[in-house]
């Protein structure tokens, strides 16, 4: 005998699921760091999301009011641990602003070389680790092999691998190497003799020609992957109006198509030492993107990072060759102990992830009054919880990665 | 628009609400009274000449010198200052905003100082607020969800004001 059901909708309504609280995070691989989210899911669909952050809170903040501004540099290294390099010039650049220094000629073009350099080493962990968040392990071991050398060459520079405190207020605390041995990774890849020394500039050379026909393989890899593409493409979809709404910088406010980056159109200190560069700047949408990417999706976001990578190369080269002329010397001393005008400034630079703010307040003494580091990360995160609402369980990390968010820069 | 003309439509549109100027410095800022911060936002982003649609930061910073014997040199009356730096992606100019605060509400240690908030305005305030208040310890009214972000929930005081306590313990941990 068969049980009739006259309406299949009083089924469906006694098989009904509860709504459930998961916690991911703050030890979830795939949440970069220590990143909780707290997530109410109804089976699969996830209605809400709550950030909680501060895990790595060491209120560098209140560090940066006793120690002088050259002092706190090596602080900053440790808030986007993975772009070192350009948190120290982002800092450096907002003490020259407040005390109206001058940086010669050869120290700008050093900087920029170094802090495009690490604009490359930043965007490979983000594909990497991308990659990894959303299965695929093999481009995470090519990008840290490519990183790998990177890192090889600042340590030859200034002694570091990832906390350099190297770009400081004045300009750069030595000059570039004249002879190094090729990095040992970048020799067993090229077929080099391990010890023939070459100048840093030409291991550089050496490192970009062979990263850039490479490009080419990251993009089979991931970017026109299919499984890679149903994962990112028209997921996460970030409006022009909210991005700017909510204070989004860096490749999240370029993949939601709006054509800024403070390289163009910052603050003249900043953007005089760009002058006479040739670089583009990618925004979304773009005409190679599959047609199921829609603007502001997972997918642009990466894409964003991927053709910057290209652009950093061309301005390390374009620094390179520029550098042996530059005027001037790599560094205009400065005093640990000088102390800072009453006046007050807040300047923006463009870091991997998005726009680093400083704002320091003098008072006639060393340290600063009030020395405050505004995380491009932090509010980038803060989208999270719009752009999770109603996605899928396993979208989160695919969201969550393609922001690519360092929790040492949001907790400070 | 360079920030006189800023401040003289401001001046116009608010009359004495828009308590004062600084066009010398290095960031031009112009000061608002407490209670007209939302207004005054609500225009700079919906005007069409300002349009500042995005909060590059929002802050806050204690002129307070805890050393009895500092602070005759010190400069400042000591207060709080909330200072909003906007941007316009549309018209690509800079601004700085200004809110005088005093130290504590009324000047009764303890009770912490109110400005009403402009999560309304810029959707990134929520956040920038939030951390205001857990390490400046500045009430916002009318946020919707002024938690600590960054310290813990059960945390006491507030790290960035100028004569914040150590703690010497938390939960049995000693620093």
């Amino acid at each position: 005998m068969s049980i009739q059901v006259e309406d299949p909708r009083v089924v469906e309504f006694d098989v009904r699921t509860d709504e459930m609280l998961v916690n991911m995070g703050p030890q979830h691989p795939s949440t970069h760091g220590v990143l909780r989210l707290l997530l109410r899911t109804d089976g699969e669909v996830v209605h809400e999301v709550t950030p909680h952050i501060g895990y790595l809170h060491r209120c560098a903040e209140k560090i940066g009011e006793n120690l002088s501004p050259p002092q706190w540099i090596p602080y900053t290294d440790r808030m986007d641990y993975l772009a070192g390099m350009n948190m120290n010039l982002g800092m450096a650049l907002a003490t020259e602003k407040l005390i109206g220094m001058e940086v010669p000629e050869k120290a700008m073009v050093l900087r920029v070389m170094i802090a495009e350099m690490g604009r490359i080493a930043s965007h490979l962990v983000g594909m990497g680790a991308y990659g990894l968040d959303l299965g695929s392990f093999s481009p995470f071991l090519y990008a840290f092999r490519e990183r790998e050398i990177i890192l090889d060459l600042f340590e030859e520079v200034c002694g570091a691998r990832l906390t350099y405190s190297y770009l400081t207020v004045g300009g750069a605390t030595h000059d570039l190497p004249a002879s190094i041995p090729i990095p040992p990774g970048l020799a067993s890849l090229t077929g080099d003799d391990e010890n023939r020394h070459v100048s840093w500039m030409q291991a550089a050379t050496l490192f970009l020609d062979w990263l850039e026909p490479r490009i080419r393989e990251y993009h089979t890899l991931l970017t026109e992957n299919s499984i890679f593409i149903k994962r990112t493409a028209g997921i996460g979809i970030l409006s022009r109006e909210d991005a700017i709404s909510y204070g989004c910088t860096g490749p999240v406010l370029r993949g939601s198509g709006v054509d800024h980056d403070l390289r163009r159109d910052g603050e003249p200190i900043y953007t005089r030492m760009y002058d006479g560069y040739d670089f583009e700047i990618p925004v979304a949408p773009f005409a190679k993107a599959p047609p199921e990417a829609v603007l502001g999706d997972n997918w642009s976001r990466f894409f964003v990072r991927m053709m910057e990578v290209v652009q950093s190369i061309g301005l390390v080269r374009q620094a390179i060759a520029k550098y042996p002329t530059a005027e001037g010397t790599f560094r205009v001393p400065y005093k640990l102990n000088q102390k800072l005008p009453s006046a007050e400034c807040y300047l923006e630079t463009e870091c991997p992830r998005g726009q680093m703010g400083f704002y320091l307040v003098g008072d006639g003494k060393a340290e600063p009054l009030r020395a405050r580091a505004k995380s491009s990360c932090f509010c980038n995160l803060s989208v999270t919880a719009d752009l999770c609402r109603g996605c899928l369980l396993a979208d989160i990390p695919s969201i969550v990665g393609s922001l690519d968010v360092v929790m040492g820069e949001i907790d400070r | 628009m360079n920030v006189s003309d800023i401040h003289k439509r401001l001046v116009d549109e608010f009359g004495d609400k828009i308590s004062g100027v600084n066009s010398e410095t290095l960031d031009p800022w112009i000061e608002v009274v407490p209670s007209a911060i939302v207004e005054v936002a609500t225009y700079l982003r919906d005007e069409p000449e300002l349009r500042f649609d995005a909060l590059n930061n929002l802050s806050a910073v204690d002129y307070f010198e805890p050393d009895e014997k500092k602070a005759a040199k010190f400069s400042h009356e000591p207060h709080l200052e909330v200072v909003y730096h906007l941007y316009s992606y549309a018209n690509k100019h800079f601004l700085t905003l200004k809110v005088k605060l005093p130290r504590w509400q009324d000047d009764e240690p303890g009770v912490l100082p109110e400005i009403p908030s402009v999560t309304g305005v810029w959707g990134i305030a929520d956040w920038h607020e939030r951390e205001a208040y857990d390490l400046m310890g500045i009430t916002f009214t009318g946020h919707p969800n002024l938690r600590r972000i960054l310290c813990p929930e059960d945390w006491e005081g507030h790290a960035l004001r100028k004569d914040y306590d150590f703690p010497q313990e938390y939960h049995g941990v000693r620093n």
